[in-house]
């Protein structure tokens, strides 16, 4: 498989030519499965779950996009939605529920609570679901119109379709927790998930 | 003003504070020592009658000299009359009082809740944990004045926390759907449980 790699990066030469090609059109017939077929796995905690359903139902209506069918349990499920603000008792059910999903998974980070922890900078709450889990879209909004959340959707099947089966770099999403525990080095999360807009005005108090 | 705040310093003299109306509610406020008896009294006694009690809880001031106040809302479902019992706790001293769950059975979890956000210990109580937050959490009571609005540990320490929790664990065998299935589960969901911090497994040696 090393040496398909070394092939693909000098396809512009005549003897690889062919053989580029064909991974392409492998790629192609594989991504556009894949992006095509999203089956979701909706983790909704909060008021975006009312928006996702919005989404979902026949108005907007996912389905166009290849979401026919709500996985309910992990390993039916390729996309991970979380909707609405996670709290620190959540954040190992989360953990759990990505683990189990089989790969390939992505996960869509919806609404400002899930991704950056939103209004609710205090002691009980995830800022930002990035610290639990690898994300790969953000849909800001607080909540995300059905729009928007459609939005990050095709903005997924977008990053779907730029993967190549060929890449043989270490997904990201396979990276597990390390020995403490954590996702990211501390540092990191806690640069994360510092006060940012409205609530670098509040303080630590005590 | 509610008669009972009359009837009340009639028969418990100097248990029973100062009396005040707010907004159409009568407050009593009721020395610690003789809670128990007071409700028990308001419960029972014929033209009184409270049998239901709405909520329990706890209000902090920012004025560090006020006293911490618990607060019980009693109603009369027979007599269709509310009355407001508060008991003043010193913030910096003993926060311990009587459990009021021999008397009304839903006190049980509002008091759980009561302790998980103030540390107030209900003596009696029959099994006092905390409710909202996990049971291993060390920050301390998150509506306690004195706590950060941010939690006492940093946002990495806190995630590394919550991940190393088991989410079984929250709940007691009790409480979980699998209890009365508990023979039948598979061997390591059984060890899971079992390693689980709640340490309550019926049927265990």
């Amino acid at each position: 498989m090393k040496r398909v790699l070394e092939t693909k990066e000098v396809s512009g030469q005549s003897p690889n030519y062919l053989l580029a090609k064909f991974q392409d059109l492998i790629d192609w017939a594989v991504n556009s499965s894949r992006a095509n077929s999203l089956w979701p796995m909706p983790f909704g905690t909060a008021c975006c779950a009312i928006e996702f359903m919005a989404t979902a139902a026949s108005r907007y209506d996912f389905a166009r996009f290849g979401m026919e069918r709500q996985a309910f349990s992990p390993r039916q499920a390729d996309v991970l939605i979380c909707a609405g603000r996670l709290p620190f008792k959540l954040a190992p059910v989360i953990r759990r529920i990505y683990d189990q999903m089989p790969q390939p998974k992505w996960v869509i980070s919806m609404g400002a609570c899930a991704s950056t922890g939103g209004i609710f900078d205090n002691y009980a709450m995830v800022q930002g679901i990035d610290t639990i889990v690898p994300v790969d879209v953000y849909v800001p909004g607080c909540p995300p119109r059905p729009e928007g959340l459609l939005y990050g959707v095709l903005l997924l099947h977008k990053k779907i379709r730029g993967e190549s089966l060929f890449d043989r770099t270490p997904r990201r999403d396979e990276q597990p927790l390390d020995e403490r525990g954590l996702r990211l080095p501390p540092e990191q999360i806690d640069e994360i998930s510092e006060p940012f807009g409205n609530s670098i005005h509040q303080f630590r108090s005590g | 003003m509610n008669p009972s705040a009359e009837a009340l310093r009639a028969t418990f003299g100097g248990a029973i504070g100062r009396a005040v109306e707010s907004c159409g509610d009568t407050i009593v406020y009721v020395d610690r020592a003789a809670l128990l008896d007071v409700m028990a009294w308001l419960r029972d006694t014929p033209g009184q009658q409270y049998d239901y009690l709405v909520d329990v809880t706890a209000v902090e001031y920012r004025d560090r000299e006020r006293p911490l106040e618990l607060v019980y809302n009693l109603r009369s479902l027979e007599r269709r009359t509310d009355l407001r019992v508060k008991v003043e706790l010193d913030p910096r001293g003993d926060l311990a009082i009587d459990s009021v769950v021999a008397l009304w059975r839903g006190a049980d979890w509002l008091e759980r809740e009561v302790y998980d956000m103030f540390g107030v210990t209900f003596r009696g109580h029959p099994d006092l944990r905390r409710i909202l937050m996990w049971e291993t959490y060390a920050e301390g009571y998150p509506l306690r004045k004195d706590f950060p609005l941010r939690g006492r540990f940093s946002r990495a320490e806190q995630v590394r926390q919550a991940l190393n929790a088991n989410p079984e664990a929250h709940y007691s065998m009790e409480e979980l759907s699998i209890a009365e299935a508990y023979d039948e589960l598979p061997p390591d969901m059984r060890e899971r449980l079992r390693r689980g911090e709640r340490d309550k497994i019926p049927n265990s040696e």
